[in-house]
Formats: structure tokens, C-alpha cells, sequence
């Protein structure tokens, strides 16, 4: 089928997907033991849209991403470790351990970034978009976001403004139910956002979020679109958000039936199932151990790294003498 | 030097910074077309394109929010808000996103983009278009605020505002586009941050910004009248502030008189009456008088407008009883 990655490339996207999980479930295990700092928002469950949909961009494309949002980083090629060490705030973390999870960015990858002001991201990737139209960069911006953020003001000035320039930017909907704990049904009258596009002259396309080569196949189209000068498009996500809100969520709103159904079919069963006749248990296996090894690894030197010290007076301070 | 007017002073300075540099472009209500409901961008869109000049549908917060991320991906945007009563609109572009990425990220982006506005009172439009927001703007660490009073200012301050690579809010004023003035010609930028004494004076210093440095100098006639000598210091740049010029008149003349035409309350005159506390307070010889807005909404009607705004005649009446 057109756009279908190839099984080395569905492997790296099911190898970044582990990276991830792993991280999720490192972060859950020292959150318990009170070693975290401030609320962290995981990802478990839906790691196929962070990671598929950046896996279809190039080098010198951008994404904005939300508050929930370790497997765009990982997805858009950060290493593990700059990652770890700026959850736990270290010297050595992306950001210098000034932006936390929520806030993470990675010029150089084109992770502009995490955002935690829900609804943000959608206007910043179309500015991001427009700068690469009036340039002629032939590069592309990414937008991904929850059903929360689909509901804000900002949603519609973006888009609207999207459809109208024909931008290059893609709209990945990463619908996984919930608004911290309203359940979509409770904010949107309609079911499937998506057909919102229509009024943005947009194509948008429904998918399976919790398989990874069905979000590569719908996004890859809708990037090449972008990319030719035809315009944004949109790609709604079906997903669910198997470890609630964040750490500081108190739970009891989700249905257990639905965690259960939905963890049957996560996303990394999903895609080992689909790979296991192209490369067989061994490879398989081989990758699996790889990649909890290099986050435990990660982890292990991000919790020893340095902390950073305060200073007023540096260049990226505001207003500093060095601007 | 060339006789200009302070709309066709920023004109120049747009025209000029865009032909310099293409990755320079402006957006925003009606100034395509049209060239801006206060003629500031006429001619542009016939000079440089639709791609380069954007008419923009009504959509000030996603506008705002996408200046942001297009001045960290290589452009230069320069954004008109129509009237500074709309900037409430675009607050979460400014205070929870361009404010802060430079510092949070460590220094990975760059943020040049300007957000040209203009507010203040007088011209009887009402409530909703006649605000002066300079303290809401000057109170988000990260964001320069800048409010020139005459055309050369206003055509330099702008060119500086459009190559700096943070961003800068611009504030121009509703009844100052039409004053005139001399613009120096070629490519002649003031730097932001640098106040101007506009007249020498040894018994108060009075500091304005924007429309009211106008009311100011007018004031200082009427106090030369009075007998009294009054030092203008037009302080051209709300944040950074030219803290050194302001204690260097005081050091002078002992008294000072601060105006803004923002409301009172947490205002920024109440922020320049702080910092001649934390900077100048063994010079003075009286407290420091402020001249602002009353904490009310802009009446429409003529002489209920007129009776609220500070004025020559309010700073006059606030220099002499400072001066008692």
C-alpha cells in the first residue's frame, strides 16, 4: 500500500516506541519512590502517534508538540538521555533543566517543542509554517494535539488561517478521550473531530492510532501534500491514555473494561505482531533488550549528572547585557 | 534630514528593513489592501507581494502566537494589533510563550519579531479603543516595550526594534501620526533602551513617554510661564528601562514628575515612582507626583474624555504642588 514503511523503518519506529514505554515505565517506578519532581504526563498506550507520525519527517522539519509529548521527542530523534536528564532537572538535560517534561525542546532536531498551555501548539506550528512558506524552505510543520486542545479558540483561528495561506503544516490529532478527566463526550458534540477539517478546506483521514503503520500511511500523504505547496491536512488518531492525566491524578473516572480493552490492543503488541513474520523472535527480542538497556542506562547517568546553578546574569536572560 | 510625518516616519522604517532583508515580513487587519487603518503599511503590499504582506482575518491570539514560533524559525515578523485594547487578546502568545523561551530553552531560539499597536485617548473612540496598556505589556519579563514620540524616533526605533532579536512591542499613538517632525534620511537606527532629554531644565524633571512627552513639553511652557524650570526626559523605552538618565536628571533637579496614560493602580507610572525609590531617593527634595489616567473605563462623550486624560495643564498643576 502507498506509504507503508518499510520493515526497517516500521522497526525503528517499533525500537523509539520501546525507548518511550521504557521511559514511561522508569518515571512511573520513581515516582513512587518520591524521586520525581512536579507532575509528569505519560504517554503509555499511545506511543504510535508521537513516534510514526515524526517518523515521516525529515531533518529539517519542525513539530510542536503538547504536554504529553516523550514520544515526539523521541520520535523526532532526541537521544534518551538529554531527555531523562531534563525531567530530573540536570545540567545535562536539553533544556539545562530549565523547561521540565511539559516544556522540552531540541532546536537542532526540530522539536519546538513541548507546550503546556493546552491548545498552544496548534497556532505555533502554523507560524512555523508560514515562515517556511514565505522562505521557500520546502520543509514542513507538525502539529500534534489532544482532543482538548481541538475544543480551544485558538484551534479555529489557526486553522482557519492554515486553509486559507495553504500551509505547509499537518494537524495530527492525537485523540486519546480525555481533557485531564472529561471525557470527550462531555466537551464536543461531535465524535470525530476531524470533519472540522472540512471547514478549513483541509483532507483529513481517520485512523487506528494504536498502530503505528496505519499513522505512518495517513500522515506521510498528508506531509507529501504539505510539502508539494498544496496545503495543510489533518490526520485524527484513535487512541486512549491508558495511565490517566499525570502523576498527580487521583484516577476513578476511567472504566477499567475500557483500560483493559484498550490495553489488548497496545500499540507495541500491535506492531510486534506485525512484524514478527518479517524478522522473527530473535531480532525481535534482540531490539527489545537493546532498548531497556539504553534507558536504564540513560537514567542511570541522568541521575547522577549535575544539577544546575542559578545565575541572573547570563546571555539568555532577559533584557542581559549579552543580547 | 527630510519633513515627515510619524505614520510616514514608520513607513520608511518598514519599507527600508524590508528591502534590506527578505526574510522581513508584516501581517496583520487590513494592512494590505487597504495599508493600514492608520496608513502605516500603505504601499507595501504593491512593493513587496502577498506573500511578504499579509491582510489577515480577525484573529489577534493566533496571529500573536504565530509571530512567535515564525521568529524562531527564521523570519522576522512584524505583526500590527489595530489598537492596543485587542492586545488582551494575544497575552498567552506574549506572557506564556514568546517571554519565555529564550530562557527556558537555554538560549536554543531567537525571537525577532515586532507587535506594532496603538493605543491612548482623545479621539473619542470609546472604551474599547482608546486604552493605554504600557504597565500590562512592561510587566512580562522577556518582552521589550517601546513607545517613541516623535517621527525620527519612530522611524529609528523601528528599524532597531525590527533587527533585534528579541521581541519587541511597539507603541505607537493614535494622535501622534499625524505630528511632524525631521526624520534624518538613510539608514539611521535609535537604540532601544536610551532615553532623550528633549528640553534642559533645573527645578523638576518631568518623564513621559509616547503622546504625553507631547503634553510635557507643553507643560514646561506653561511652568517657564510660571516661573519654573522643568527638565523633559522623553523616556522613549518603557522596558528596558534607562534607569541612569533618570537618576542623572533627578540628581539635578531634585523633584519629579512621572506620567503615563495607562490607569494608576500598578500602573507604570507607579513603576518609574519605584524605581526613583530604589534608585534616586537621597536626591529627592518631595515625593515623586504621578499624572495618570483615573481607574476607570474611557467615556466616549468629549468633555467626560477630556476631563479624564492627563494633560499640559494636569502635569503643570502636579509640577507646582511637588514644587510647594
Amino acid at each position: 500500500m502507498k506509504n507503508t514503511p518499510s520493515v526497517e523503518q516500521h522497526l525503528e519506529i517499533y525500537r523509539r516506541m520501546l525507548l518511550v514505554r521504557h521511559l514511561e515505565e522508569g518515571l512511573g517506578t520513581l515516582h513512587k519512590e518520591g524521586r520525581t519532581r512536579g507532575p509528569i504526563h505519560r504517554c503509555d498506550g499511545q506511543e504510535a502517534v508521537g513516534v510514526a507520525a515524526t517518523a515521516v519527517l525529515e531533518a529539517g522539519d519542525k513539530v510542536a508538540t503538547t504536554h504529553r509529548g516523550h514520544a515526539v521527542y523521541i520520535g523526532k530523534g532526541m537521544a534518551v538521555h538529554p531527555v531523562v536528564a531534563e525531567i530530573f532537572g540536570r545540567a545535562t538535560g536539553a533544556c539545562g533543566g530549565r523547561a521540565g517534561h511539559m516544556l522540552v525542546a531540541d532546536a537542532e532536531k526540530g522539536v519546538i517543542g513541548g507546550n503546556a498551555i493546552v491548545g498552544a501548539g496548534i497556532p505555533a506550528a502554523t507560524g512555523m509554517a508560514l515562515s517556511m512558506q514565505i522562505l521557500g524552505t520546502g520543509n514542513v510543520a507538525m502539529c500534534i494535539f489532544g482532543d482538548g486542545a481541538a475544543q480551544t479558540g485558538i484551534c479555529h483561528e489557526a486553522m482557519n488561517m492554515a486553509g486559507l495561506w495553504k500551509l505547509p503544516v499537518v494537524f495530527v490529532l492525537e485523540h486519546n478521550q480525555f481533557g485531564l478527566t472529561v471525557p470527550s463526550e462531555v466537551q464536543s458534540p461531535v465524535e470525530d473531530l476531524s470533519i472540522r477539517a472540512a471547514g478549513y478546506a483541509m483532507p483529513a483521514e481517520i485512523v487506528d492510532g494504536n498502530d503505528a503503520v496505519a499513522v505512518y500511511r495517513a500522515v506521510s500523504a498528508m506531509v507529501e501534500r504539505a510539502r508539494r505547496g498544496e496545503g495543510p491536512g489533518m490526520v485524527e488518531c484513535k487512541t486512549y491514555r491508558i495511565e490517566g492525566f499525570s502523576t498527580s491524578d487521583m484516577g476513578g473516572y476511567q472504566k477499567p473494561e475500557d483500560i483493559a480493552a484498550w490495553k489488548e490492543r497496545d500499540p507495541l503488541l500491535v506492531s510486534r505482531k506485525a512484524l514478527l513474520g518479517d524478522v522473527g523472535e530473535a531480532k525481535l527480542a534482540e531490539i527489545e533488550a537493546a532498548a531497556k538497556a539504553e534507558v536504564a542506562e540513560a537514567f542511570e547517568t541522568a541521575l547522577s549528572d549535575p544539577m544546575p546553578e542559578f545565575s541572573l546574569d547570563e546571555a539568555c536572560n532577559p533584557y542581559s547585557e549579552a543580547h | 534630514m527630510a519633513m515627515m510625518r510619524y505614520a510616514e516616519a514608520l513607513n520608511a522604517a518598514l519599507r527600508e528593513e524590508m528591502q534590506a532583508d527578505p526574510s522581513v515580513f508584516v501581517f496583520g487587519e487590513d494592512i494590505g489592501r487597504y495599508g493600514g487603518v492608520f496608513k502605516v503599511t500603505k504601499g507595501l503590499m504593491e512593493e513587496f507581494g502577498e506573500t511578504r504582506v499579509r491582510d489577515t482575518p480577525i484573529s489577534e491570539q493566533a496571529l500573536t502566537a504565530m509571530a512567535v514560533t515564525a521568529a524562531m524559525t527564521g523570519t522576522r515578523p512584524v505583526l500590527e494589533i489595530m489598537y492596543a485594547d485587542f492586545v488582551p487578546l494575544t497575552l498567552d502568545a506574549l506572557v506564556n510563550q514568546a517571554s519565555i523561551y529564550n530562557y527556558i530553552w537555554n538560549g536554543q531560539v531567537k525571537m525577532p519579531f515586532v507587535l506594532r499597536t496603538q493605543g491612548g485617548g482623545g479621539a473619542g473612540a470609546g472604551a474599547q479603543h482608546s486604552k493605554s496598556l504600557d504597565s500590562m505589556l512592561a510587566h512580562i519579563p522577556g518582552i521589550k516595550v517601546v513607545a517613541p514620540s516623535t517621527p525620527a524616533d519612530a522611524k529609528g526605533m523601528l528599524k532597531a526594534a525590527i533587527r533585534d532579536d528579541q521581541p519587541v512591542v511597539f507603541l505607537e499613538h493614535k494622535l501622534l501620526y499625524n505630528t511632524r517632525g525631521e526624520v534624518p534620511e538613510g539608514d539611521v537606527t535609535v537604540p532601544l533602551g536610551k532615553a532623550a532629554t528633549l528640553r534642559e531644565g533645573s527645578d523638576i524633571s518631568i518623564f513621559a513617554t509616547s503622546k504625553m512627552v507631547v503634553e510635557a513639553l507643553k507643560a514646561a511652557d506653561l511652568l517657564a510661564a510660571d516661573g519654573v524650570s522643568a527638565e523633559i526626559v522623553d523616556l522613549r523605552s518603557l522596558r528596558p528601562l534607562d534607569v541612569n538618565a533618570i537618576v542623572a536628571s533627578i540628581a539635578k533637579t531634585h523633584h519629579a514628575v512621572v506620567v503615563n496614560e495607562g490607569w494608576r493602580f500598578c500602573g507604570y507610572a507607579a513603576e518609574l515612582s519605584a524605581t526613583i525609590m530604589d534608585h534616586a531617593f537621597d536626591e529627592l527634595d518631595a515625593p515623586v507626583a504621578r499624572v495618570t489616567l483615573p481607574d476607570m473605563p474611557i467615556p466616549y462623550s468629549e468633555p467626560l474624555e477630556t476631563a479624564m486624560l492627563p494633560s499640559a495643564e494636569k502635569i503643570r498643576t502636579a509640577a507646582l504642588k511637588t514644587l510647594k
